[in-house]
């Protein structure tokens, strides 16, 4: 291990250097070597982020260099980020995906070191959260679910596409709380974890998961089949096309908005000039309609945040996850 | 659902240029692995998985190619099992009882294309029945919920570990051994890394690949220098075929064979090396009645060929309806297609139909690929064989450190896999087994993951697990297969008893 520790900081090094050396002016979206990192796999969802972004760039000719994809996957994007604070904290040429899950990761203290490690840059979309039953459920309202859970906290069998106290679970919770359900009860929620949406809503159907809290797009094709109702979406307003008629969470009172959100960071040192040009080059992209197209596809509503006021949004973001992480006994 | 149009679609998708040469090169390649000495499917398809990912492979492409690769090196591993009296994998040993001896004979060449021609009949007669079974199968199984997979996964776990080798107390040593290796990383459950000694390279837990690799092709090579000392291998001359292919079929045998591998295939755990011995037993029992088997008799070549093609074929149905591996290769597969986002299961049949039932229509094809690639090359693949050791184990890891290293780019895998190779060399040489390691690694997760979610679901009750009539089905017949292989083994050592005091 120390062996690839101490490669992976020559290497780094090297690539520091070949950035110093190569400075340009700080008009261009970032350095001359483009990179982005998909702290995940190859077919990982921060990885299609970082592709499809980079591609845009290229095609918009927002960068003069292919952006270069790198895949650092482990620990959920714990690596990544140990790595670009650790060794490429002030690297111009670096951007990296990253979403609600590695917030949620950053919440529960299991990255190394906090949200003010790193400079967030922007989110260009956002998954929406929902809550699902079988089309012949007992509960027809949010409200029918959470009184349900009211009087016995133990009575709903629910579950969702992530683990205890991942994000799935913790908007749940979240709704749980807008409902008046106190913290000692939310502990006690049955929580099935599942490898997907699809793996969940297939149990759902099967009877042996009776809600499913999980994203929107890759259940989709269930809630068009009528196979699945959608008790709320966990979205700021209502969602546009087929999906128009399905109150949200907020419409119903309770106030809680649940985006699986795509985004980037950058390193805690990039200098607020090369940091103003890459939001405006993240910019450039979400305007683009290529952007929109591949939202599209994807199942996310663009949804655009950046600069001070994302940052405002990430902190309050992580904040709101660690007190409930806490109150839950998740973290301490 | 209706078979024939699903069937019609898929042969529309293997059918496409890219897949057929997928599927193509896939033969090819795997019978080459499957021909050189030592290196089986298990190590032949966790050596190009990587591969598939590094060419960027759509999934049902991926899944061809794979596919092709098991069919083709179940034929290929034949050859070094009738040439060198060297299976190439667990389940051509029984291949050497009867082909080596026709070999010997100067018959190697008509031994080679009787183990074509029925491998051709096996494996397609398996197709056969997964086209007919699989999709009913799959209705059947949104029935399964956390329980019930519980339920399947021991009986799975059981009925591999009892059938491994002869020492159960070793196999059980393996199993336990996968299922510790398996625990590490983050639970799915709650999120909590376990057993990763704060590296996050062990976060995401540790790759089968990686383990595979490890234990067996790195292995190998260090039993090979070990065994340096002992001599050449002797070299039998490929004869040329000599009778018509016409007479070398043996249909009644095939079909017999074929029927038993197809069912012990579909048997979730059971896999082609109990196939194999099973169908020469058969055989054996029913058409020796010259005392021919064990001495050149083409029958012993046909009916394990035949019986451990079927099964290849029908263990495919376990893996692609239910998500439960029926053997040592269809579990690293299913590892494949849990990476490819291809989740097998129930209602892989429905949500993904494209890649189904093109990866059927993919079976049908390479399994005439197969005899037309095998038939005329017999004696070319035979020269692969004339490779000396010395430069033929050195590629070996060589490929298996690319390998291992196109999976996460990280040379922290390939500390371990080195590791792991010398792990694997230790439990050789104290005679456990090792694919019950890889399939505790691969069946482990799952299960353990399905009774968390069970009790996940009852609050922590133990009985919620037999309050199904399903899984309390399951549990019911894992207990009569635990309960029938204790009997056996009793009665066994009792007629052993007897027969020394007899003697």
């Amino acid at each position: 291990m120390k062996i690839t520790a101490g490669r992976r900081e020559l290497a780094a090094g090297m690539l520091g250097l070949a950035g110093l050396a190569l400075a340009r002016p700080a008009s261009a979206f970032v350095g001359p070597r483009p990179e982005c990192i998909a702290p995940s796999a190859p077919g990982g969802g921060w990885d299609f982020t970082c592709r499809t972004v980079g591609r845009l760039m290229q095609e918009l000719k927002v960068v003069e260099q292919p952006v270069q994809v790198s895949n650092m996957p482990g620990a959920v994007g714990a690596v990544a980020y140990a790595n670009v604070t650790g060794r490429r904290n002030s690297d111009n040429n670096l951007f990296v995906a990253t979403s609600t899950v590695g917030l949620t990761q950053i919440a529960q203290r299991r990255y190394p070191g906090d949200v003010d490690r790193v400079r967030w840059l922007a989110m260009l979309g956002a998954d929406t959260g929902v809550i699902l039953v079988r089309a012949d459920s007992r509960f027809k309202t949010l409200g029918d679910f959470l009184d349900a859970l009211k009087s016995d906290p133990t009575s709903v069998v629910t579950g969702g596409s992530s683990s205890l106290g991942g994000y799935d679970h913790l908007r749940l919770l979240l709704l749980a709380q807008k409902a008046g359900i106190a913290s000692a009860d939310l502990k006690k929620f049955r929580w099935i974890h599942y490898d997907g949406g699809g793996p969940a809503v297939t149990q759902m159907l099967g009877g042996h998961v009776e809600v499913v809290s999980t994203d929107l797009a890759e259940i989709a094709g269930f809630v068009e089949a009528g196979q699945i109702r959608v008790l709320g979406t966990m979205s700021e307003a209502r969602l546009a096309g087929s999906f128009a008629n399905i109150p949200t969470a907020r419409e119903q009172g309770f106030d809680v908005v649940g985006l699986n959100w795509r985004g980037f960071y950058t390193g805690g040192r990039v200098s607020d000039e090369h940091y103003n040009a890459m939001v405006a080059g993240l910019k450039r992209v979400y305007d683009s309609d290529g952007w929109k197209e591949a939202a599209r596809r994807s199942g996310l509503q663009p949804i655009w945040r950046s600069g001070p006021e994302f940052e405002r949004f990430v902190a309050n973001m992580v904040t709101e996850l660690r007190s409930l992480s806490q109150e839950i006994g998740i973290i301490s | 659902m209706d078979i024939i149009p699903s069937l019609a679609n898929g042969f529309a998708v293997a059918a496409q240029p890219m897949n057929l040469l997928v599927a193509f090169i896939g033969c090819f390649v795997g019978t080459v692995i499957g021909a050189l000495p030592g290196i089986g499917p298990v190590n032949g398809i966790a050596i190009l998985i990587p591969l598939a990912f590094s060419l960027d492979l759509s999934p049902v492409s991926a899944l061809i190619l794979l596919t092709s690769v098991y069919y083709g090196s179940m034929f290929g591993g034949r050859i070094a099992s009738i040439l060198l009296n060297i299976p190439g994998d667990s389940s051509a040993v029984v291949t050497c009882i009867d082909g080596f001896p026709m070999a010997k004979k100067g018959r190697a060449a008509d031994a080679l294309a009787i183990s074509a021609i029925s491998s051709f009949f096996g494996g397609t007669l398996a197709t056969v029945g997964l086209t007919v079974l699989a999709p009913s199968l799959a209705m059947a199984a949104i029935h399964f919920g956390p329980r019930e997979y519980f339920a399947l996964y021991v009986m799975a776990i059981i009925i591999v570990g009892g059938i491994a080798t002869g020492n159960p107390a070793k196999t059980l040593v393996a199993g336990l051994l996968g299922l510790v290796i398996g625990t590490v990383g983050i639970d799915p459950a709650t999120g909590i890394p376990r057993f990763t000694f704060g590296a996050y390279e062990l976060y995401e837990g540790i790759d089968f690949v990686i383990v595979a690799i490890g234990l067996f092709a790195i292995s190998e090579f260090l039993i090979y220098i070990e065994q340096r000392r002992t001599g050449p291998v002797e070299q039998v001359p490929v004869g040329r075929r000599t009778t018509a292919l016409r007479r070398l079929t043996y249909p009644a045998t095939s079909l017999r064979a074929s029927l038993l591998g197809f069912v012990i295939g579909v048997l979730p755990g059971a896999g082609a090396t109990l196939a194999s011995f099973m169908g020469y037993a058969l055989e054996k029992r029913v058409s020796d009645k010259e005392n021919t088997f064990g001495k050149g008799d083409p029958r012993g070549v046909a009916a394990p060929e035949a019986a451990d093609n079927a099964a290849a074929g029908g263990s495919l149905v376990p893996m692609l309806t239910l998500g439960v591996p029926g053997s040592g290769t269809t579990a690293i597969m299913l590892g494949m297609l849990v990476t490819l986002n291809v989740q097998p299961g129930p209602l892989l049949f429905q949500q993904q139909p494209d890649i189904v039932w093109g990866l059927v229509a993919a079976l049908y094809v390479s399994n005439i690929i197969l005899l037309i690639l095998n038939i005329p090359l017999v004696g070319i693949f035979a020269k692969l064989l004339s490779v000396p050791p010395h430069y033929l184990m050195p590629g070996v890891v060589t490929v298996s450190f690319l390998g291992v290293y196109s999976v996460n780019q990280n040379s922290f895998d390939l500390l371990m896999m080195v590791g792991f190779g010398v792990f694997g060399y230790l439990l050789r040489k104290m005679s456990i087994p090792l694919v019950p390691v890889v399939l505790g690694i691969i069946l482990g997760t799952p299960m353990e993951q399905s009774l968390r979610r069970a009790l996940a679901a009852s609050g922590g009750d133990v009985w919620t697990l037999f309050q199904s009539p399903l899984a309390l089905g399951l549990h019911a017949v894992t207990a009569i297969i635990v309960a029938i292989a204790i009997l056996r083994e009793s009665r066994r050592r009792i007629g052993e008893a007897a027969a020394t005091r007899g003697a």
